[in-house]
């Protein structure tokens, strides 16, 4: 029961989050959103019994592809349309 | 450019502990889950933190290009310096020639159930190291080319 609270915590989690990333304007806010969907399915591998996987999806896809986001992100305009 | 204080001191901080657990699971990796992919993408993580935070002039300085290109070129000939020792040893490709020889990670197996030996498994530890380093190094890598492309762009 209490399992099946937190897979279904998770997945509203993750909808929300990957909803987000679509409706900001923010391309830093949206990156981070990005993020927050990565940490939220590594902890549903985690639940799933998979910490190998979770290791790995939090270390490049929580990680080091949000890193890589930012530095894109600073090299062009912060907000989406352009101009600035 | 750099981020702000707040972001730059956060990072300072991290950066220790992010590289002492990506080699704790480096060091663990054939007792707990995880291995040299995890452990080094750990590591390479940490260092992504710091080089995010800061400007391309700052980092430079410690986290080199040429050391991380190194380190990529010395985790891949260790692993294939690793396998080829087994075949100068008169064995097969791959072969664990240190498992259960009483020298480097050499022990047996503890029987019945137990929090785990680390000196055991043989070559799996050596084999972890080499990819831990390597993966390090190359994530790394990627990260600071980008940074100098972002200046070399800003300056023209």
């Amino acid at each position: 029961m209490i399992e099946m609270l937190v897979h279904l915590l998770v997945i509203a989690g993750l909808i929300a989050s990957a909803l987000l990333v679509y409706w900001f304007r923010d391309l830093l806010a949206a990156t981070l959103s990005a993020g927050i969907f990565s940490f939220l399915i590594s902890l549903e591998f985690y639940i799933l019994q998979a910490p190998d996987v979770a290791i790995s999806q939090a270390a490049i896809g929580a990680g080091l592809t949000t890193a890589i986001f930012i530095v894109a992100i600073r090299a062009t305009n912060r907000y989406e349309g352009g101009g600035s | 450019m750099r981020m702000s204080k707040l972001v730059r001191t956060g990072a300072d901080l991290l950066y220790p502990f992010a590289l002492i657990f990506g080699l704790y699971i480096i060091l663990h990796g054939h007792l707990t889950p995880g291995g040299g992919f995890q452990g080094g993408a750990v590591v390479a993580t940490g260092a992504a933190i710091v080089i995010v935070a800061w400007a391309y002039e700052d980092v430079a300085g410690m986290i080199r290009k040429v050391t991380m290109k190194a380190q990529e070129s010395a985790g891949l000939l260790l692993f294939i310096g690793t396998a080829a020792l087994a075949l100068g040893l008169g064995y097969a490709f791959f072969t664990n020639v240190l498992a259960n020889s009483g020298s480097l990670f050499g022990l047996s197996v503890p029987f019945g159930p137990n929090p785990g030996e680390l000196n055991t498994a043989g070559v799996i530890p050596i084999m972890n190291i080499a990819v831990g380093i390597e993966v390090w190094g190359g994530l790394t890598v990627i990260l600071l080319y980008l940074l100098s492309g972002l200046k070399k762009e800003e300056g023209s």
